[in-house]
């Protein structure tokens, strides 16, 4: 095969990334990297070529190698033992959550792994919950071999302590069989009384009482199963002596029973029981839609879903995989790169380059040297390192943080929403009008008041308010999902609506942690010099020598001689006799005055020639979102790092926000509760564990994510780091959802006005009831989703 | 009116057949992942190439 001169671009044939322009070809296939080219032929040569015909390029890049014994501690099995969901003589049963699944290639070749492996029986993927279930022969093939076999395909799965502990939360089935036995009794109750209502004829009495029985039958199941949803949420909010929604619904579906009932019984009417198995229906499915829970998100993560579930332990006979909770005090741990401390300890061995921006929010990764106090939670990059632990893992600095009690309890001890108490006054301007009905009756006609107060009651109740809060609800949550914005749950809606604050966390958050901008000041650099400087930072493995050396590109050709590099501090070597010293201001000019940027200085034969200032990349249209925010809010940015770009963020944030810097994770909590103290409703935005306390703290916590399968801290809501922008409009979206639920709601009370004129009468037919109460109930979910759609679609969100 | 009751008890097993295949299905799992079974249904059997062409 001629070498083809490559001009255009190269995709990757496995993961479709740029290959650069140095592909790795293998059967006239181009790779982006070796990662890529092995998975292929792995894949080759279990005849699973299929998997690149499903979808086009559909891997994921393996840049980063996973090393060979990280699985080790899946042969422990203390450890894998709470992993196993069921276990036989001959058969294991396994789930393992794989992020990278993504797309229907993945669900076919995951299916067929049996192929790779004829010790695995099955694999069956979920791909709402990106699982696997995997069967397999464990006298054949052990856990650790099967996450092997993933990993070498792609799929590394993700496994943490928190796995272990909880299940994932479900929609709860409980409701849907509700739901189901209402809709049925519902819908026959229905059909069972138009013969009433189109005027049976009166000579046929036993089949007029046949249907009433009928009726009185089917309505057992939703007074004594269906509605018991109403009945517990009612019985809760008492005992709390709080009165919501569901208590005067209640009232109202056992004053239509007992009436209805009464009616049957004594043969005197055929009882509303088709209006009341209806609002029970109706109100069931505006829960469901309102409960709608991302099956594939966790917004309860704390620390141990972040820590690794096991690290390697040294001891007098090698080394040997330990599960968190059991690594003691003076312990000798082994850190490999991209793994994460996890407790305090003293760093006994090889150089730390800890990654801390997770954590403290600091951007670039720290050195420290032997005998260093090194704290639990940041990410060692480089080579292996050692370390004695000082402290246990529940006791280190930052889990004691998370471990507050404070921010374990429940967020908020009570949320009310303005539903309820809305639905208080409606619950009193009703039993005002069922009195003021009463004494009339009582002065006129006394046999009238039973009727015409249990009339009132019936009609009055406030379903149409609930109905129009959890459809709204309901619609706005999946709308704000389709737009990659994620709540917790239908009270997020108000208290992101409600919110006059908003603070934001920097790095990772506005800035984008992965990527560094470069730029130079000082005397003009020649292009061979440029060289020089890029073979002399392209020794070091420091992320801003890194960064220096892709930033200036092509290297000099010569040697370098005599290169030394001061651990954090800088690089020294000669290039074609030249001395070249590059690093921080102390190493190279020797005072370290008045500089709060981040900067490299550079100086060639020991004259001072200028600097490299290294920026963070601020994430897309950040400067339009915040002239848009400037607007309706205050704003303040929180964060942990250095003050270099301070006037650059007070630029965009404007004159009255407030930017602090060098700020831990207490100083972000304290300065939540700060601001909450003054009367303000406080949005917290950010994205690290050093956020993680503020996040609760506030009145909403939004997480900011770039994958929203990767770690989050718990938080009120996750947004998809490139959506952040359009977070204006999400949260207008919000506050439009009050003024919907509250429209709608005036409109259903004009066919309650319309009911009531009947029942304070006391002539409210069973008909008239049974016309009005779905005509309202459909106008209520038809007014909603076409307002919130409208809003949705003004605002130009999908 | 024999007929109307014959009828009844008819509908009314049938309404409840279906209810009684809603609640199975739930209980099952069918709607715990509706992304993948659409999929899952396209695939062959077995893989039809054991090189890349």
């Amino acid at each position: 095969m001629k070498p083809v001169a490559v001009s255009t671009q190269v995709t990757c044939f496995h993961c479709g990334e740029d290959c650069g322009k140095h592909p790795v070809v293998a059967q006239e296939l181009q790779f982006c990297c070796e990662g890529c080219k092995m998975v292929y032929e792995i894949l080759n040569q279990g005849g699973l070529c299929d998997y690149y015909n499903l979808s086009k390029n559909p891997g994921s890049r393996q840049t980063s190698i996973v090393r060979e014994n990280k699985f080790a501690f899946l042969d422990d099995p203390s450890i894998a033992q709470p992993l196993i969901a069921y276990s036989d003589d001959t058969q294991t049963h396994v789930s393992f959550y794989l992020p990278q699944m993504h797309c229907s290639s993945c669900l076919w070749l995951l299916e067929n792994l049996f192929r790779l492996n004829q010790n695995i029986i099955s694999c069956k993927v979920n791909f709402t919950r990106k699982e696997a279930e995997i069967i397999f022969n464990h006298r054949e093939v052990s856990l650790r071999s099967v996450a092997e076999l993933l990993t070498s395909i792609g799929y590394e799965p993700y496994i943490s302590f928190s796995n272990i502990k909880d299940a994932r939360p479900g929609v709860s089935k409980a409701k849907i069989y509700k739901l189901g036995v209402a809709g049925f009794c519902f819908a026959n109750i229905m059909l069972l009384s138009f013969p009433e209502y189109l005027g049976i004829d009166g000579k046929e009495v036993n089949l007029v009482r046949l249907f009433r029985y009928l009726n009185l039958l089917l309505s057992f199941p939703v007074f004594f199963y269906c509605a018991t949803e109403f009945y517990q949420g009612a019985w809760r909010s008492l005992k709390h002596k709080f009165l919501n929604i569901d208590a005067p619904i209640v009232l109202a579906i056992w004053v239509t029973f007992a009436r209805s009932l009464y009616e049957v019984l004594t043969g005197t009417g055929s009882g509303y029981f088709d209006s009341m198995t209806g609002i029970v229906f109706f109100m069931l499915v505006g829960r469901i839609l309102q409960d709608k829970t991302y099956a594939q998100l966790s917004f309860d993560r704390d620390y141990t879903a972040y820590f690794p579930i096991a690290v390697t332990r040294l001891n007098n006979n090698g080394e040997s995989s330990v599960a968190l909770p059991d690594i003691k005090l003076n312990d000798t741990l082994r850190i490999h790169h991209q793994e994460l401390i996890p407790a305090d300890g003293i760093l006994t061995r090889g150089k730390a380059l800890i990654d801390y921006s997770f954590v403290t929010g600091e951007s670039l990764p720290v050195v420290k040297e032997m005998g260093e106090i090194i704290y639990a939670g940041g990410r060692q990059t480089g080579s292996n390192v050692e370390m004695l632990v000082i402290k246990e893992v529940a006791q280190s600095y930052l889990t004691k943080l998370w471990n507050r009690d404070e921010l374990k309890s429940g967020k908020k001890d009570e949320q009310r929403s303005f539903v309820h108490l809305t639905s208080r006054y409606f619950t009193w301007v009703v039993f005002g009008i069922a009195a003021i009905t009463a004494a009339y009756w009582l002065v006129n006609d006394p046999t009238k008041v039973a009727n015409s107060v249990t009339a009132v009651m019936i009609i009055a109740c406030p379903c149409a308010l609930l109905l129009s809060n959890t459809f709204t609800n309901g619609n706005i949550l999946s709308m704000l999902g389709r737009n990659q914005f994620y709540l917790r749950n239908a009270q997020t809606i108000e208290n992101i609506a409600k919110a006059n604050h908003i603070v934001f966390d920097k790095t990772g958050t506005l800035t984008n942690g992965a990527s560094l901008e470069i730029s130079y000041e000082g005397e003009l650099l020649t292009p061979q010099q440029q060289q020089w400087i890029a073979l002399l930072a392209s020794q070091s493995a420091h992320p801003l020598s890194k960064a220096i050396a892709e930033h200036l590109g092509d290297r000099s050709p010569e040697s370098i001689t005599g290169f030394t590099e001061t651990g954090g501090l800088g690089l020294r070597g000669s290039i074609a006799g030249k001395a070249i010293c590059m690093g921080s201001k102390k190493f190279v000019l020797g005072n370290k005055q008045g500089d709060e940027k981040t900067a490299v200085y550079v100086s060639i034969d020991r004259k001072y020639r200028g600097r490299f200032i290294v920026k963070n990349h601020y994430r897309e249209n950040i400067v339009k979102l915040f002239s848009k925010l400037r607007k309706g809010y205050s704003l303040s940015v929180l964060s942990g790092d250095n003050a270099g770009e301070k006037d650059f963020l007070q630029n965009l944030l404007g004159k009255r926000a407030g930017i602090y810097f060098h700020q831990g994770p207490h100083d972000k909590l304290n300065m939540i509760k700060q601001l909450q103290s003054t009367g303000k409703k406080v949005i917290m935005v950010g994205d690290g564990l050093n956020d993680a306390g503020a996040l609760k703290q506030a009145d909403a916590g939004i997480a900011v994510s770039d994958n929203c399968n990767n770690f989050t801290p718990a938080s009120d809501a996750i947004i998809q780091a490139e959506k952040l922008p359009l977070l204006h409009k999400f949260i207008r979206l919000c506050r439009i959802n009050k003024r919907v639920v509250v429209s709608s709601f005036i409109i259903s009370i004009l066919y309650n006005v319309a009911g009531i004129y009947f029942a304070v009468q006391g002539n409210l037919s069973p008909m008239v009831a049974a016309i009005l109460m779905p005509a309202s109930s459909l106008s209520i979910i038809l007014i909603s989703f076409a307002a919130t759609n409208l809003a949705a679609w003004k605002l130009g969100l999908k | 009116m024999s007929a109307i009751i014959i009828l009844l008890v008819i509908s009314l097993i049938v309404a409840g057949v279906f209810l009684v295949a809603f609640l199975y299905s739930v209980k099952q799992g069918q709607f715990d992942d509706e992304q993948s079974p659409p999929i899952r249904i396209l695939f062959d059997d077995t893989p039809n190439s054991t090189k890349h062409q």
